[in-house]
């Protein structure tokens, strides 16, 4: 399984769906944002690949986590960065995997604390399935069925790579 | 972490090391201090946002004791706990119900049965945050806003996360504390601070009168002369000159003290020239510290009062994080007997 799963054919998926979505809505001007700490690597190579100039903005959603009241605070939180207005535009936003939808709804609920976006387009690299909440994202990279035993993690980030781990029980 | 009974940590720290009350910085090691600066740091960029509110506390109780008063320390809790989406209720308890005779106990305990998450402590007696937690309201949260003489935790933490911000790290700072150590609570806590977390020297600067007895024993040198205390220095922390804790003679007159201890240009120029200045406020100007050095450029006194809200919000959403984790193992641990 892990050698169906190269990046630069799932970044190149990534990249034309976005193409695509970004025709389709006549985006004329989006800024990119990455949930950390993967989506923050793909968001740079993303935003490279499809000529989006500007600092890329990094979103940590610790504070905005609903499982607060049955784990507590993240240790390793680190601020958010939005570099620019977000109120008005048309925001990409880039996570590496997703599963519950969780991460996703509390990224939104951030942004809109910086401000009222026009519109948002969500792509994900990889979709896990097993959705907890109405989230679907715009563009995924590939869907994966995993086994109970089975885990998912992009490493990078450089060079950019995806580890298919066996936990053995 | 290894906590015996006696420790303050048996307290404020669950069995795998989170914190669950923040009364002292006693025990408290570096990479716990600095996971607090650390989630200070996030906390400050919220701060600088048009809509400065993260859900973390949402549907919970802060209640500010405060016992003694207070108006920076107890407004910057407020805002933090706002901040953090918490619903915030202020008691003023000198004027309130322990007027009318009720116990403190009482008191607590009636607060605790409006299901309140978290206290946030003022008092002037030392030891109230820690009686409080150990035998009062078990079962919730208390933030240590300073007692008596003993300590003021968070706003040694603000003054810490404001050293690293303009120093970058403690490694190799000197740093001094001038002024009224003998009644000073945040000196205390802020000698114990700079040494855990690596500060080259600890040097406090005062009279003999103003110094508790075997200073040194915190962690500190002494010097009386401040013109040979300025040398070399990275950070100077002005204290207040407590005027309402003064018993007895302890000094010859304010003008006389502003003479030998107070902060003005001259002396400045004695230290390092990126010597940043310090002072955990109100300041009594021409008392401790001259106009033109609180107003100047090496003043971070104003860097002080923001960043103790993001410390403030750190302590409550950790403190409140140990409090879920210490209940979510408690009922496994019933679930299993």
């Amino acid at each position: 399984m892990t050698a169906q799963l190269d990046i630069n054919q799932l970044l190149d998926q990534l990249e034309n769906g976005l193409r695509r979505m970004i025709e389709d809505r006549q985006v004329a001007d989006p800024v990119v944002i990455g949930i950390r700490t993967g989506g923050v690597w793909l968001a740079d190579v993303l935003a490279k690949r499809l000529g989006i100039e500007g600092p890329i903005g990094e979103l940590d959603i610790s504070f905005y986590r609903d499982d607060f009241s049955r784990i507590g605070l993240n240790p390793r939180v680190k601020p958010s960065s939005l570099p620019f207005d977000t109120e008005g535009r048309d925001i990409l936003l880039i996570d590496d995997v997703i599963m519950s939808g969780r991460t996703i709804r509390a990224a939104m609920n951030e942004i809109f604390d910086y401000g009222r976006p026009a519109s948002i387009i969500l792509a994900t690299l990889i979709d896990l399935g097993a959705r907890e909440l109405p989230i679907q994202p715009d563009v995924t990279g590939r869907t994966l069925e995993l086994d109970a035993n089975q885990r998912v993690k992009l490493r990078g980030p450089d060079p950019l790579r995806i580890e298919l781990q066996e936990t053995g029980h | 972490m290894t906590a015996n009974d006696r420790s303050p940590n048996h307290l404020q720290l669950t069995r795998d090391g989170q914190l669950r009350h923040f009364l002292t910085l006693d025990g408290l090691d570096r990479s716990l201090l600095t996971d607090i600066l650390d989630t200070a740091d996030s906390f400050i960029e919220v701060g600088e946002r048009t809509i400065k509110k993260v859900p973390l506390l949402r549907g919970r109780t802060v209640v500010n004791l405060f016992f003694e008063s207070s108006t920076r320390t107890r407004s910057t809790f407020e805002l933090a706990a706002k901040r953090l989406s918490a619903d915030v209720l202020n008691l003023d308890i000198s004027t309130s119900a322990t007027s009318k005779g009720e116990s403190l106990s009482d008191t607590l305990l009636n607060l605790e049965a409006m299901a309140s998450d978290m206290f946030v402590v003022r008092h002037s007696q030392s030891g109230a945050p820690h009686f409080i937690a150990e035998s009062v309201t078990p079962g919730v949260a208390i933030i240590n806003a300073g007692d008596g003489r003993h300590a003021h935790p968070t706003q040694a933490m603000l003054d810490m996360l404001t050293i690293r911000q303009h120093k970058g790290s403690f490694e190799g700072l000197r740093v001094a504390i001038v002024g009224d150590v003998l009644h000073s609570r945040v000196a205390r806590s802020q000698i114990r601070a700079l040494n855990e977390l690596g500060a080259a020297e600890v040097r406090v600067i005062a009279p003999g009168t103003l110094l508790p007895k075997d200073v040194e024993s915190l962690g500190c040198t002494v010097e009386y002369d401040m013109l040979r205390g300025m040398k070399d220095l990275d950070v100077v922390i002005m204290l207040r000159l407590q005027k309402e804790r003064m018993e007895g003679a302890l000094l010859p007159s304010e003008r006389e003290f502003y003479r030998l201890y107070g902060l003005n240009r001259e002396k400045l120029a004695l230290a390092h020239p990126e010597c940043i200045v310090m002072h955990p406020g109100p300041i009594n100007r021409g008392v401790e510290i001259e106009s033109a050095v609180a107003d100047g450029p090496q003043s971070v006194i104003l860097n002080q009062v923001t960043n103790g809200i993001a410390v403030r919000m750190a302590v409550m959403s950790m403190a409140m994080g140990g409090q879920v984790a210490d209940r979510q193992m408690q009922q496994s641990e019933r679930a299993q007997a």
